[in-house]
């Protein structure tokens, strides 16, 4: 009766989820709490099979983070009807990769961000049709990324043997680069992104591609952190600025000619996974606190758009431009939310994705202007394909009238999202708290 | 003896990695890929204790196994793939050149890994083979095909650097789970249906 009963299942998830977040902010660890008679400890590790797996003090803030996101997640997509599986499949996708992010030696993080994929499967794939070309390509292209970064484990523990051998630090890090480059939908491997974005349920898609670059990215940085020999790499300023600068400007332009509006956020994703590399990249002029300002802002902004074009799907064949026409009079929140949530992304004044974009632009034009020449043609295509999706949904016959399809609950919670978008454009100071404590996570970065 | 035994493992995937790329019938393919996984337990089990060796042979058939309820549960008629040629020699002179490129590369990587030849050649061999798999068919029996075969390939070059017991129970739920997901995109047009 109660597995019958979807609201009851939301409910469930999203109020765990928000005890696991306040755990993890409030909570501290290996210390001894008492309640009336009854005393326990969260110990800050665990073995399993001669491995550990290991959540101190300093990563409390990025368990927080990751759950607070889930209970956003869990909630946008609670007013959806079909999100059954997201509750269940999403929490186990987000326990295996803070187990990904948790395990020593961190490379094997691989293998369970592996196992996360394979879970994904069940959650994109949508019953009753047959998968999609994107559905294959995530599985082939998170699948090959394992093997390299498995291997260049082993190739790493030789360097930290002998330091000196040149040939093995230049093969090590060609394999930790193709394992990125596949992990991080890098150029030429990030054709899934849009494919799927065309073929899946909006929200779902939206989960996955919020989870997954935000975890291979923390993974990345973990690299970093414990390898000095690549972070004081000659070569890696220009190798994270080609990598940024080319995601940038490929998921930018290439958004900007898109017909469907599932593709234009599978771009607006490989951009905003670009202007995360490059803000890695400003690591030593303290790049690093820019790297955490987007996650919040960018959590905010996919939350709305997968939700708003959840909502839309619901209403037409498909979420091309010309299906969506003159959709404002008919679905005015969800149309609001694709518009607003794109322009976000895109760094538009005012809204939850300017400040970090800002501090980025600020502090590339500090080092290469034509760098920031770059990232603004690429900025300029998805404000672009802002621009065309609002020509296109306002689009209206004449003596069309207002009749909006949306629930109430769609349109309060995306209601609250344009308000907290809105808000953390004009006080993204009130996220401080968090940027404080995240960089405690990685001891020998942004020093 | 054994380094007898260890190309004659070889031969085995060589001819079953050749074979799973020729076949169009799924027993056939599902048939090479059982055998293909006695020749990676006994490459593997070079560098392994029997008892995990063997563990690399039953995760393997269970996959097998998972694949061919999967096929058996499948109305639908395999499409032809649109964009690469079908013909038997093309898939054949390919995999000759994997073959020959492999077994350049293994040359290499055994003296540098300090492997036997054999050992290398058929982990180079049996990637090789899944990646042209997986570049000439975007079906998902196939894609599960080619990605098994990766992996094992993939396995058996680790088996010699790494022999953690939970690398090895990740790696064996890895090849189950992606067996199951084969499964599942195999089975998710009749999921609708019913």
């Amino acid at each position: 009766m109660l597995l019958r009963n979807q609201k009851m299942i939301t409910l469930i998830a999203c109020i765990f989820t928000l005890f696991l977040t306040l755990a993890a902010w409030l909570l501290p660890v290996d210390t001894i709490m008492v309640i009336g008679t009854w005393s326990f400890k969260l110990t800050s590790s665990i073995n399993i099979l001669g491995r550990s797996l290991v959540l101190g003090s300093a990563d409390q803030s990025l368990l927080a983070l990751i759950y607070g996101s889930a209970v956003v997640w869990f909630a946008a997509a609670s007013v959806t009807q079909t999100v059954r599986r997201l509750n269940s499949l999403g929490l186990a996708i987000v326990a295996l990769l803070v187990a990904a992010l948790a395990v020593e030696p961190f490379l094997y993080a691989a293998l369970l961000v592996e196992m996360a994929v394979l879970l994904s499967i069940p959650l994109l794939a949508a019953p009753g049709k047959s998968p999609g070309k994107g559905l294959v390509r995530f599985l082939i292209f998170q699948t090959l990324a394992m093997p390299f970064i498995l291997f260049s484990g082993w190739l790493l523990a030789g360097i930290d043997a002998n330091p000196g051998d040149l040939g093995l630090v230049q093969q090590a890090a060609l394999l930790i680069g193709l394992g990125f480059t596949f992990l991080l939908a890098i150029f030429p491997f990030h054709s899934w992104i849009p494919l799927l974005a065309e073929e899946s349920s909006p929200i779902i898609v939206g989960f996955i591609l919020w989870m997954f670059p935000t975890v291979a990215l923390f993974f990345g940085l973990g690299f970093l952190n414990h390898y000095s020999w690549l972070r004081d790499a000659s070569d890696l300023n220009n190798v994270l600025t080609s990598v940024g600068l080319l995601m940038v400007v490929s998921g930018g332009i290439l958004a900007a000619f898109q017909q469907h509006l599932g593709r234009i956020l599978g771009y607006a994703v490989i951009m905003e996974t670009g202007f995360s590399i490059l803000s890695i990249n400003l690591e030593k002029t303290g790049g690093l606190n820019t790297f955490f300002m987007f996650l919040v802002p960018r959590t905010i902004c996919l939350v709305i758009w997968a939700l708003s074009l959840e909502v839309l799907k619901r209403q037409t064949p498909s979420l091309s431009l010309s299906d969506v026409k003159g959709m404002v009079r008919s679905s005015p929140f969800a149309t609001s939310g694709v518009v607003l949530a794109n322009l976000a992304i895109a760094g538009m004044p005012l809204l939850a994705g300017f400040p970090p974009h800002q501090a980025i632009w600020e502090r590339l034009a500090a080092t290469s202007l034509p760098s920031v020449i770059w990232v603004i043609t690429g900025t300029l295509g998805l404000f672009f394909s802002a621009v065309r999706v609002m020509l296109s949904v306002s689009a209206f016959p004449e003596g069309a009238h207002w009749e909006p399809q949306e629930t109430s609950a769609q349109r309060v919670i995306l209601s609250i999202g344009f308000l907290v978008l809105l808000l953390l454009g004009l006080f993204p100071q009130w996220m401080s708290p968090l940027w404080m404590k995240l960089p405690a996570i990685f001891s020998h970065l942004g020093q | 003896m054994i380094t007898i035994l260890n190309w004659v493992a070889l031969l085995i995937a060589v001819i079953t990695s050749i074979g799973l790329l020729l076949q169009r019938d799924w027993r056939v393919g599902l048939g090479l890929l059982a055998i293909q996984y006695l020749s990676i337990f006994w490459l593997v089990q070079t560098h392994w204790p029997i008892s995990m060796a063997a563990g690399k042979l039953v995760t393997g058939w269970m996959a097998c196994a998972v694949l061919g309820m999967a096929q058996l549960n499948n109305n639908t008629s395999p499409v032809a793939e649109a964009a690469w040629p079908q013909g038997r020699l093309f898939r054949i002179f390919t995999a000759g050149i994997i073959s020959a490129a492999t077994f350049a590369l293994s040359l290499r990587a055994s003296s540098w890994l300090g492997l036997s030849l054999p050992i290398a050649w058929g982990s180079l061999l049996l990637t090789g083979m899944g990646l042209l798999q997986l570049g000439i068919s975007a079906q998902p029996f196939r894609v599960s095909l080619g990605l098994l075969t990766i992996l094992a390939g993939f396995e058996i070059l680790y088996a010699a650097v790494e022999s953690s017991t939970l690398v090895a129970a990740l790696l064996s739920a890895i090849t189950l789970g992606l067996a199951l997901a084969g499964a599942y995109l195999l089975n998710m047009s009749q999921e609708g249906k019913a």
